[in-house]
Order: structure tokens, then sequence, then C-alpha cells
């Protein structure tokens, strides 16, 4: 789990490339729009903009820029599904019950929506 | 010789004498005239058969002395019915509800074990009155006032453990509980809270300790003979002052109510508060009646009274307590808030600096003031007692309005004059909720009573029917409040049995207390 | 597939085919993938064969669902651990406490039944978390304030339960509850209060009911499963004013400290606030080394020469305005009557509701009622997790000194560097001080037994001393239920003969705030 952990760390910090189609446009924009609701509820509270947010200011210590998770566009559905099931740092795990992997599946979308194709 | 049911005149003496040799012959009573001591001086069964008398009493002196008595009741199954001053006059003073109980009278155990006016606690036991624990702090000229319910006499033990009320900010009395010294069925002392770490520094000052908190299982309960209780004290303010605020018409209670719940959920206004109509007052003082009886006059035609004898529909005193600039900053801002209803008027009352001179001549709130007082026997005229119906009902106007509709109602079918009964309007002697005092008054008379007794026992029906139960009530009636607490096949009464027949399995404690009995008795639920 | 104690691997199987078909199939847990979700991520047992792991995990969405569970657990003596949003890290988070027990997750119970904002209450399931509770509330723009303790993802109704305590004049959430419906270890469902009137009206606005107030038994505890619980809430206030009261000297704590009481006590202030030293956390060299070696009047000399003070406390007012600025004034006289030198200085003022611009300026929303996960930061960006060692001490000045010194030297003794007046000192509750002191928790095996070392040792110190923790990590539960032993641990006895009595199979939580089951209970031991 360490090993795992400061791997997760490592990919974190690394610019992946990989990119996921997300289905047709309507379909996606939906997909999108749900994605942006379970990030409110779920991840800003830690990793949005503005003062008081623990996950932007730990992203933050360790160089990542940007550091709010929104604004990246370089993450991998690999490695936010690892950081969810899997915690990092004192980020603890997110159980099924709080985030299904539907909702998974469209957090992932949101985040990557803006990535480079 | 009255006996306890089941058991036999043999073993029945060879108990008492037991009990004899643990406290002392002069402390275990079973003469007739001794007994009749302890039976309740306002029962609503006086002269009936059905009056709820105690076989013989028996008063020990300290711990190990109740300690002993458990173990005796428990070889001879003998119910004990555990009275701390015996005051609990109107809910069943120091009677049992089990016929033929001994009563463990626990007056003796009256020592103050401890007042502090730093963190503002007192420990003391069961015995203790109001008065003694009063004088004790003036004596002692500390720091801090106790919450009189209106009687004085009463034990601050037992009044909080009935979860009985006051009038001063620490007005929830068993909110104000901080820790406790029980004895268990079986004999066993525990102390709950931080008193279960032997060396505890806390134990007046933190409630809940570790793992289950468990006190409130004691109050209302047949679980345990509670032998101290922290009580969480009020340190002395530096003043105050009460001030009367009137709406003129009947749905000014409304937003009246909601201002209030805003004010006292805001801790802006503190204390015990009772709603009053002086229009219904008079209204009633001319023959009619503060309930709304069928046929009776229209809201109209009362709000026109009211016009012509320039009565406001509604009012309340509102009383602070505190540091003289912050209590008048808060009467200033409820005055500012109840003006928001058209034609509100407002009344500045008392205002008194501590400690204060009082002239014999003044109307003093003494409870209010944190002095014990008998004063609340004066109030009720003619008969030879009372006892309290006392329905929780939700703070809303709306909810005022049902009572009065409902109830009027309900005597109207009975046909009996609503006269039987004195304090028609709630009081706020809980956070959050108003609750009805009802007193009807006990007569020696048995026609009386039994008129008395038939309009609460359809009382708690006509309210159990609203959602509205009974906060506490007189050991004639636990059965029948219990009974309409049944929420899921009385789910909670089952709850309540199962853990008494766990803890008490010979069922010696307080038999029927709240509409428990333990197993071998709960035939006897009415 | 992990097996719970004592459950062969047939009936184990059998058990999960009916769990399956009652509360349908994706929401019976077995894989490990999916059971890890629920083991402490920051258990002080990390990588150690000591940490406790669940077998499975079953997350049903109705009460009838939870009913079903229970009375299944019961027929093939499966333990459960129940938990409501899970997040109860710093105390063992979502993991059980017996290694092997199912977790009976309530987070998708996630219903707000219940907002009265005239009455001032709210009726929510387990899985309501403060911020689905607090948009919930502002979604309708309802004038109430919640409660939020430090992290706003957890659970009111668990926060509650393990007795937590947030900022606001309600921080005392367990004392702010009112009403709960509860599922027995049998399977029965019961209201307590007024809801055990079938047609009650004020299950949420009187506590107590008729007869034996049972809902304490339910805290810290393993005799019910809590399925609705009541809450009061705080008419949203005009305002908030904050300031504090700085003195000069180490002795000022005990005047500081009788007179913040008085305060307290007398309803003039009613929120939660830490006493502090000016000189307990700064990194100044020469402070450094006079805390480490110097005497109490080196250090009042240093605060009287950097004009810092020696204690510090800042009160919290809400209110009306005027009654805030009166209580201020009048804070002001007492303190200045008593403490010669002491200062003043006015804080943060705000009016209520904030605007969306102030809102997202404030670095810690929760006082005003605004749930936050700003607390995680308090490890620093790089923590690994943390517990807390939280023991109850008495509010006087002499206590605080007497805690400071006694935890102090443990923490020294074991090669642990705090500092004098290191440990934050808090009145989350009426009446008495709680310390609430920061284990950091490490993926490193040899930090973690090193901390659990002066954990225990911290928790001996302190029953010597008088003082005992109002909660903890399920790591410390058995040792700290041991030291509160009065009269040969008669209350643990007590609760033992409850349990036994209510849950004979010793389904719920075994070994929670140090209570087991009958047929466990030398395991326990």
């Amino acid at each position: 789990m360490n090993m795992k952990k400061a791997a997760v760390l490592l990919i974190l910090m690394l610019t992946a490339a990989t990119f996921a189609w997300a289905g047709p446009p309507q379909e996606k924009d939906s997909q999108l729009e749900r994605g942006h609701k379970v990030y409110d509820k779920w991840c800003f509270p830690c990793h949005g903009t503005g003062v008081g947010k623990p996950g932007t200011d730990a992203l933050k210590a360790r160089g990542q820029n940007p550091a709010v998770l929104e604004e990246r566009t370089d993450l991998t559905a690999a490695l936010i599904n690892t950081v969810v099931r899997h915690g990092v740092g004192f980020m603890p795990v997110f159980r099924k019950t709080e985030i299904s992997d539907a909702e998974l599946d469209a957090i992932d979308a949101y985040l990557m929506r803006n990535n480079k194709k | 010789m009255k006996l306890p049911p089941g058991v036999s005149a043999s073993d029945f003496a060879a108990a008492l004498e037991k009990f004899a040799a643990v406290v002392g012959k002069e402390w275990v009573f079973s003469s007739q005239d001794d007994v009749d001591l302890y039976r309740d001086s306002y029962s609503p069964l006086w002269h009936e058969e059905d009056e709820r008398v105690p076989s013989a009493a028996v008063a020990p002196d300290g711990v190990e002395q109740i300690q002993a008595i458990v173990k005796i009741a428990n070889t001879y199954k003998i119910p004990l019915w555990t009275i701390s001053t015996g005051k609990n006059l109107a809910y069943g003073g120091s009677s049992p509800a089990l016929s033929g109980s001994v009563i463990l009278d626990l007056k003796r155990m009256n020592r103050i074990l401890e007042v502090n006016d730093k963190n503002h606690y007192a420990l003391v036991e069961p015995g203790v009155s109001y008065f003694d624990l009063y004088h004790y702090i003036q004596d002692h000229k500390l720091n801090v006032w106790i919450d009189p319910p209106d009687p004085g006499w009463g034990s601050p033990m037992g009044n909080s453990l009935e979860r009985g009320g006051g009038r001063t900010p620490m007005r929830d009395h068993f909110a104000s509980v901080c820790g406790m010294e029980i004895v268990l069925a079986n004999g066993e002392v525990i102390r709950t809270g931080m008193g279960a770490l032997p060396e505890s520094k806390t134990w007046q000052q933190y409630k809940y300790g570790f793992g289950p908190y468990v006190d409130g299982m004691f109050s209302q309960s047949n679980f345990g003979i509670v032998t101290k209780i922290g009580i969480w004290l009020m340190p002395s303010p530096e003043a105050y002052r009460d001030g009367v605020v009137s709406v003129p018409k009947h749905d000014d209670l409304i937003p009246f109510v909601d201002t209030l719940s805003f004010l006292i959920d805001s801790s802006v206004v503190r204390g015990t508060m009772l709603l009053d109509s002086p229009l219904l007052s008079y209204r009633a003082s001319q023959g009619g009646s503060v309930l709304d009886m069928p046929g009776g006059p229209t809201v109209a035609e009362t709000e026109k009274l009211g016009q012509e004898k320039g009565l406001p529909y509604w009012s309340m005193e509102l009383h602070f307590w505190g540091p003289p600039n912050v209590i008048d900053a808060q009467w200033e801002y409820a005055k500012e808030k109840f003006s928001a209803i058209p034609g509100a008027t407002f009344k500045d009352g008392r205002y008194y600096h501590f400690p204060m001179e009082v002239k014999d001549t003044d109307a003093v709130p003494w409870v209010a003031l944190g002095i014990p007082s008998l004063s609340v026997f004066g109030l009720i005229a003619g008969g030879n007692g009372h006892m309290d119906f006392s329905p929780i009902i939700p703070m809303q106007a709306e909810a005022v309005f049902e009572v009065l509709s409902a109830f009027g109602k309900a005597y109207a079918d009975l046909g009996i004059e609503p006269k039987n009964q004195f304090f028609s309007l709630p009081w706020c002697f809980f956070p959050h909720s108003f609750v009805l005092l009802f007193g009807f008054p006990i007569a020696h008379d048995v026609e009386k009573n039994r008129e008395s007794r038939r309009a609460f026992q359809r009382l708690v029906e006509v309210a159990a029917e609203h959602g509205w139960g009974e906060y506490r009530t007189h050991v004639a009636f636990m059965d029948a409040v219990s009974n309409v607490y049944s929420f899921n096949n009385h789910a909670l009464r089952r709850l309540h049995e199962r853990v008494k027949d766990a803890i008490d399995p010979n069922g010696i404690l307080s038999p029927g207390k709240s509409g428990i009995w333990p197993k071998r008795l709960r035939q006897q639920r009415a | 597939m992990r097996l719970p104690p004592g459950v062969s691997a047939g009936d184990f199987s059998a058990a999960i085919k009916e769990l399956e078909s009652a509360i349908g199939k994706e929401w019976v847990f077995t894989s490990d993938e999916d059971v890890n979700l629920y083991r402490d991520s920051y258990s002080p047992f990390w990588h150690e064969n000591q940490e406790p792991i669940p077998s499975a995990a079953f997350a049903p969405d109705s009460v009838e669902q939870v009913q079903a569970v229970v009375r299944i657990a019961n027929r093939y003596k499966i333990p459960l651990w129940t938990i409501s949003t899970g997040k109860n890290l710093g105390y063992g988070g979502s993991a059980p406490l017996l290694n092997g027990s199912a977790v009976l997750d309530l987070k998708r119970m996630n219903r707000v039944l219940e907002v009265n904002d005239k009455n001032h209450y709210a009726l929510v399931e387990p899985g309501v978390s403060y911020f689905d509770l607090y948009r919930h509330i502002r979604d309708r723009d309802l004038p109430v304030w919640i409660d939020p303790p430090d992290p706003g993802w957890g659970s009111p109704m668990g926060n509650a339960l393990e007795r937590g305590g947030g900022y606001t004049p309600m921080r005392d959430h367990f004392d702010a509850h009112c009403g709960m419906e509860v599922v027995l270890p049998d399977g029965e469902l019961v209201r307590t209060g007024m809801g055990a009137l079938p047609t009650a009206k004020t299950w949420q606005q009187y506590r107590y009911g008729f007869g034996p107030y049972m809902d304490g038994m339910f805290s810290q505890s393993n005799l019910g499963v809590v399925t609705k619980m009541g809450f009061w809430l705080q008419p949203q206030p005009d305002a908030y004013l904050s300031g504090s009261v700085t003195v000069p000297k180490h002795d000022d704590l005990t005047p500081l400290v009788e007179i913040f009481a008085n305060l307290m006590n007398s309803g003039v202030v009613q929120a939660t606030t830490t006493v502090v030293s000016p000189l307990a956390y700064s990194r100044d060299p020469e402070l450094v080394k006079l805390r480490a070696s110097g005497s109490t009047r080196d250090l009042e000399d240093y605060a009287g020469q950097k004009g810092i003070g020696y204690w510090s406390v800042s009160l919290p007012l809400y209110g009306p305005e005027k009654v805030i600025a009166a209580q201020w004034e009048y804070a002001k006289q007492k303190f200045s009557a008593a403490i010669p030198g002491a200062t003043f200085r006015d804080g943060a003022s705000y009016k209520f509701p904030l605007t969306e611009e102030q809102l997202t300026k404030i670095v810690n929303p929760v006082p005003f009622g605004v749930p936050s996960l700003q607390t995680f930061s308090i490890g620093g960006p790089k923590s690994q997790g943390h517990m807390w060692f939280s023991p109850i001490i008495p509010m006087t000045g002499e206590a605080v000194i007497e805690a400071q010194s006694v935890f102090d030297k443990v923490a020294q003794s074991l090669g642990y560097v705090t500092g004098t007046t290191g440990f934050p000192i808090w009145n989350f509750f009426a009446r008495a001080f709680v310390i609430i002191y920061f284990f950091p928790i490490e993926h490193d095996i040899e930090k973690n037994r090193r901390s659990r070392e002066i954990f225990r040792r911290l928790i001996k110190t302190a029953a010597e001393h008088g003082w005992g923790e109002y909660r903890t990590h399920t790591a410390f539960m058995g040792d700290i239920m041991d030291a509160y032993s009065f009269n040969n641990h008669s209350l643990l006895r007590f609760h033992e003969t409850v349990k036994d009595a209510l849950d004979p199979n010793g389904i719920l939580s075994a070994g929670k705030n140090g209570i087991w089951p009958k047929s466990m209970r030398k395991a326990g031991a």
C-alpha cells in the first residue's frame, strides 16, 4: 500500500497524456453535467478554489500547478480512480455507497473534459 | 396490616425485622399511623378502594444501608417504592403506584456534599430540599443560584429525576443533571459519566463520560435508586428585569409565538414564561371559559369584548437575568421584534440589582429569583390539593388554538364544567415546546374526585388523538399515560421492560412506575 | 472471501444470499477490492496484522432493510459494525473494532426528512452529511443554522451519537438532538421521546417523552442501530463579534479561566473557543530555548518584551448586534477588574447571512454554520492522517497548568517534543475543558507503534490524575473503558447486562467503547 500510494503520488505529479472518449455528444454533455455535480458534492470541498481547501493546498505544496483539479488537463481515469479508491496522503478512500462506479466515471469525464486530444 | 402482593405475612414480618437490623428499629415504620403518613395527601382516590397505599416504610441513612435493604427485598420479593423528599404532590406525593409496596424513604440522606461556585455545581443526596440547598448557599455566601420549581420543599434530585421545571435559565432540571451515583436492584453501586473514573475530577463538570450515557434511563424510572446527583447551577446574575408584551387580536398569536420561539431559540429570552390572555381570563370571570366551548362566543365577538374592555387577547411576561447592559439590550431587541405585530404594546416591569432589598409588600417572583417558596399552594382556591394534567404541545399558535377547542369540546362531551381546573394556557418550561399544566382540584369527596378522574382520563385520550402526550403524571394515571405512548405496538415500553427484567429480575424497584411493570407483576397493568 | 469470526464459509455464503435478496446484490460487498474501502484510512495499525479488516459490507436503503439485515445477522451470528457516513476519521473511520465484522453502511439512507424554521429543528437519516443538510437549507433559503464539527462530510447523526462538538452555541451535538428512531438488535423498531406517541406532533420539540429517557444509551454504544434522529438548530443570528483577551502573567490563567467560566455558565458567552498561550507555537529560536529550559519568569519577560502576553482567549459572540456589543463590553469590564494588565482586541465581526464573496474569503467558515474540510490541513500538506487524544479536564486555570505539565512530561519522556502549553484546550462542552491533542498517523510501523505507546501512557497518566477521555479511536476503546473502573467496573458490567439482554447473539458493533457481547467478552479483556 505504501508503494502504491507513492506511485499514485508520482503519477499525480507527472503529465499523463491518455485520452478517454466518453460517448456520443448528448450523452457526453449529460455525463459532464453529472460529473460536475458529483465533483461539486464530493471533491470541491477539499480540491476547489478559494481559501480553506486542504486538497488544493496539499497539491500546491507538492509543486503541482495548477493545484485545483478542475483546472488540470492531464488527469487520467486510471489515476483518478486509483486515488478515489485507495486514498493518498491524508485523503481517505471513498466507498461505493458514497461515490458509485458510475459516478466515478462521470467525475473522470468531467475532470478530463479539457484534456488535449 | 396491608401486605405487598404475593408476600406472606410471616415473610413480610421477617423482612421488616431484617430491615430494622440494617437501619435501626426506629426507621422501620409499620404501624398504621406511621404508614398513613406516606399516603398521598392529594390522592384523587381518597376514601376509595383503589387508593395506592403502602404496607410499610423504611428510611435508610446511607448507601450501604440501601444496598442491604435491596438485598433483603430481593430475598423476600418485597416491592420498594423509592421517594426522595416525598413532596411530589400533584403527581402522587409519597405514595406508590402499587398498593402494598414498602416506601424506601431517602429523606434522612440529606447531605449537601459539595457546592462549587467557580464551576457552578452542587452534589447532593436525595433528601436535600431546595430550601436546604438555598440556605446552605446563603450561609456560605456562595456566588450561585439554584433553580427551584414552584414548591421549594421538594428534592433537587427528585425533581430532576421526574424531569420537572423551574423558572430561571436553568429551568430544565434533568438537563442540568451532571453525574449520578446509583444503587442497582442487585445492590451494586455504579457512578455514571465521569464518576466511573475512580479519581475523577470532573464528575459534576462533564455529563457523558465514556460509552453509553445512561443517566436518562434513571429518570421517571424504576431501574435504580439514585443516591447522589450533580446539578449545574447558575452563577449569581447581577440583575433581573421583566416586562410584559401584549398583542390585541386572536390571530396575532401566530406571529407572537413565532417571534417568541425565535427569541428563545436564539437565547435572547431565557427562563420560563406563561402565555396569558387577559381577555379570555375576563371572559372566564364573567361565567364563560378560557377554553372554546362549543356554541360559545366567536373569535370576532371575543375580540369585540376585548376592544370594549381595553383588554389584549394575548400577553406574556418576559424575564431577563444577567449584566444590566446585556439584559437591557435583550429587552430592547425583544421589543423591536414584537413591534412587527401591529398594536403590540410593552410594559416595563420589575428591575432588581443583586443582592437586593425586598420590602414585605413587593410582589416578588421568588422562584424566578432562585428563592424557593411555597406560594404556589396559595393558587388553588378550595379543594384539598390538586393534580396536574400536563401534555406537551408544539410551540405554535395553531397548537394553542387547537388545544382550546379540542379540550373545550372534550369538556362539553363529558358534560363537565371546565372550571374544575386552572391554567389553560401553555408554559415554556422546556426549550422548543409548550407544556400545559391543567390543575385539577382534589377534594375529600368521592364524587368530585371521580369527576376529576373522568375528565383527566378523557383529556389524556383526546390529547393522544391530537399527538400530544404528557411529560409526567400522577401515579394513578401512569398506566393510562404509558398506554398512549404506543408506537409500534408499545415498542418503547417493551424495551423498558426488557431492560427492567434484565437488571431487576425480581421486580423489587418501584413496580408500575411510569407504566413499567416487572415480569412477575405485569398483570397489574391497568 | 474473508469470514467473520466463528462463522463457517457455508453459513456466510447462505447469509450473503439472503442479504442479497433483502437489499439488492449490488449493495452487498464481499470482494476484497470493495471491502477494503471500509478500512480505516487513518489506521494506527497500517501494515500491521493487528489492523481490523472487515469481512463484508452491507448497505441497506431503508429502515425495513436495516431490520432485515439485523435479523439475518442474528440467524447466522454475523457481527455487524454500524457506520453512518463512515467519516469518523481520527477515531476509527469506517473500520470495525473486531476483525472480520461486516460493516453495516447506512450512507445510502441520506434523506433530509424535515427542516422546520419556525421551531428550528431537522429530522435526518444516518447517511445525511453536514454538507447535505447545509445545502438543503441553503437551497430553500431557510433562516436556520446547522452546527458543523470541523470536517463537514460526516453525519450529524453519527457525530452526535459519538458526542462530538462544534463551534456555535449549539456546539454540544448530543445535547442538541431531539428524538430517535432505533432498530434494536433483534430487529424491533422503537422511537424514543415523543416519537413513542403514534401521532406525535412534538417528536423534535421535546426530548424526554414519558418514562425512562433512553436516548443516551444509544450514544457511543452498540445497543441499537439509529435510523432517524432529530436535531435542534439555531435561528440564523443577526451578527457575530469576536473579541480577544490577553493577560501578561503565567498565574493570570487562574482568574482568566474563572471569569471565563462565569461568563459561559451565565450564558453571556455561549460558543466554542480555545485558551491558548501565544508562547506555545512560535518557532523563534530564543523562545524555543526558553520553552525547553527557561523559567516561568523568563517566559513572562519574553512575552512582555514582545508584547504578546502569556495567555489569551477569544470570545465568540452570536446574536443581535446590540446584545453582543453589550456582552463584549461586560466581559471586558470583568476581565480588566480582575487582572492587571489585561488587554483587549476586537476581532472579526459579521452580519448574517454572509455574501458568497465574504464566504470565499473565510478560511474556516465552520463557526458560521458552514461545513468545510479546512481542518484536514492540520497535519500539513504531507500528512497521512491523524488520531486524537481527548481527555476532559476541569475548567480551571490550575487544571490547565497541571494537565499541560503532566502530559508534557509523558510526551518528553518518550522523546516526543511538544513544549510548554502545547496541548490545545477547548470548551466544546459546557462546564469542562477538553484537550484535543493531535497524533500523526504514518505509513511507518515504528512511528505508529511509538504513537500507540505514548497514547496508552497518556491514558494511564490521565486516569491517575482523574481525567478521562470523552471519545477515542477504536484501537484504544478497551484501554479507556478499563480506566473507567469505579467499583470494580460496575458501570461497564451494567452496560454488559443491558447488552446481553438486548443483543443476546452479540451481533451489534462488538467491542464498541469497550463493551463486548457475552460470547466474546474474554476476547475483549
